[in-house]
């Protein structure tokens, strides 16, 4: 394989997604903004990010129901199976980084003048360790190709390392688990190729009930 | 060092112009202004870094410059494409040494078995890395950092084990470093798709050691380039 199709393979999943028509009136505004002072801009723009969230707002929501639902896998639905040694003692420490993924995208999506999704009700198709930690494993190799697909659309460089210093520990979170269970570390060998949201969306829809 | 007389600002049909980090040894004036741009804190750890990649140059050379690529698609004037391509390099760097310390490691044969096996994994996709990052070089127009020197301390499975928990750590803050500062999407998807593999890496590294797969906590830490190249410092020969 030569070194250029080995890097659009590892680029061949990524979408640099459109712009909504919100954001593109909502980039002119900007830039019109640089020309003749902010004042002048600040109501187009409020209307502009309430109407869609704006869109690092709506990337954000869209890692905070994936974070949701790793929070309350690890917390509830870790309970409920009963996890013993390591198993239990991963479900535990990651159930409170997801936790604190979600206060930290809560708080971020406010600060860009959107609105969080509130949590959903999941359901979790798992019965005991063995079912819990395969499930696990899905989901965080899930989010890390969510999380590397979503990032290039992400105007904002602040919130941009926001999410890859999320991505980084879920990427850590999938090879502890991984592991655990005898598989490999890295399923995706050196690069893991983003994940199209459309498709993220379709794999845990199942797992929300309301 | 190298001895190519200076390269002038490339025309479409002109010879591509050297790497930025050839460009910065050759030319003693822009190297000065690219350092002060760095920041007084980036300047002496990216000194070191282009005089490390250049040190060994006695000996080796940069990567062969290979054909010009189609004009078309040659946008190497643009300020993007140099900012980027210095991070490229920078992360090709580390690639070299992360590539070099796992293949010292297996040839130490310290390690057996299933954990054999993930080393000699891990080796083989930082040298995929390696190879992506030099074409990413060359796709931005220019020439792909040199290989440079590396020296590790290879005692016992255990430090082994240890030193490479550090290095794969140092190398997913390093990229996440860089995030903020990639201008091309296509790079920044390439960068990403690297960064969570190294992340993984170091997680499974800190299996081994009985060290937290999470050491910064919920939210990775993101490390700046002269942090990270005086920490790879004394692994360059």
């Amino acid at each position: 394989m030569s070194d250029y199709e080995i890097v659009n393979h590892a680029l061949g999943g990524v979408e640099v997604h459109g712009m909504t028509r919100a954001s593109f009136i909502l980039r002119g505004t900007l830039a019109a903004g640089a020309v003749y002072g902010m004042g002048a801009v600040g109501p187009f723009v409020s209307q502009a990010i309430a109407e869609t969230g704006g869109g690092d707002a709506a990337i954000l929501n869209f890692a905070l129901t994936l974070e949701y639902l790793e929070a309350d896998f690890y917390t509830v639905k870790g309970k409920q199976v009963g996890l013993s040694g390591q198993a239990r003692a991963y479900a535990s420490q990651f159930g409170a980084e997801e936790s604190e993924h979600v206060t930290a995208l809560t708080a971020a999506i406010k600060q860009l003048g959107g609105t969080p999704v509130k949590k959903p009700t999941f359901v979790f198709p798992a019965s005991d360790e063995m079912s819990f930690l395969a499930l696990a494993s899905t989901l965080e190799n899930t989010g890390v190709g969510a999380y590397n697909g979503a990032a290039p659309s992400i105007m904002d460089k602040k919130v941009l390392v926001s999410a890859g210093s999320i991505v980084q520990i879920e990427a850590r979170h999938a090879a502890a688990i991984d592991l655990l269970i005898g598989k490999s570390p890295t399923p995706n060998q050196g690069f893991d190729r983003p994940i199209e949201k459309a498709k993220v969306l379709t794999a845990v829809k199942p797992l929300i009930k309301a | 060092m190298m001895s190519s007389p200076p390269i002038e600002q490339s025309e479409q049909s002109a010879p591509q112009p050297a790497g930025i980090v050839e460009r910065l040894v050759r030319d003693d004036s822009d190297r000065k202004k690219f350092l002060k741009m760095a920041g007084a804190a980036g300047a002496t750890g990216f000194g070191a870094f282009v005089l490390a990649a250049c040190g060994s140059s006695s000996k080796s050379k940069p990567a062969a410059s290979k054909a010009a690529p189609p004009a078309s698609t040659t946008t190497s004037s643009s300020s993007a494409n140099t900012g980027d391509l210095a991070i490229v390099n920078y992360a090709l760097t580390l690639e070299y040494l992360e590539t070099e310390f796992y293949a010292k490691v297996v040839a130490s044969g310290l390690f057996n078995g299933k954990v054999g096996s993930l080393i000699k994994d891990f080796g083989a996709q930082e040298q995929t890395h390696v190879e992506a990052l030099k074409g990413t070089a060359e796709k931005l127009g220019g020439t792909p950092a040199a290989k440079p020197e590396g020296k590790f301390p290879i005692q016992s499975a255990s430090q082994v084990a240890q030193l490479a928990y550090t290095v794969e750590n140092l190398g997913a803050s390093a990229y996440l470093g860089q995030a903020a500062s990639i201008q091309s999407p296509e790079v920044l998807a390439a960068a990403l798709a690297i960064h969570t593999v190294e992340a993984r890496h170091a997680a499974t590294l800190g299996t081994l050691v009985k060290k937290s797969v999470t050491p910064d906590g919920a939210f990775a830490k993101p490390a700046d380039m002269s942090t990270v190249l005086a920490a790879v410092k004394p692994f360059l020969v």
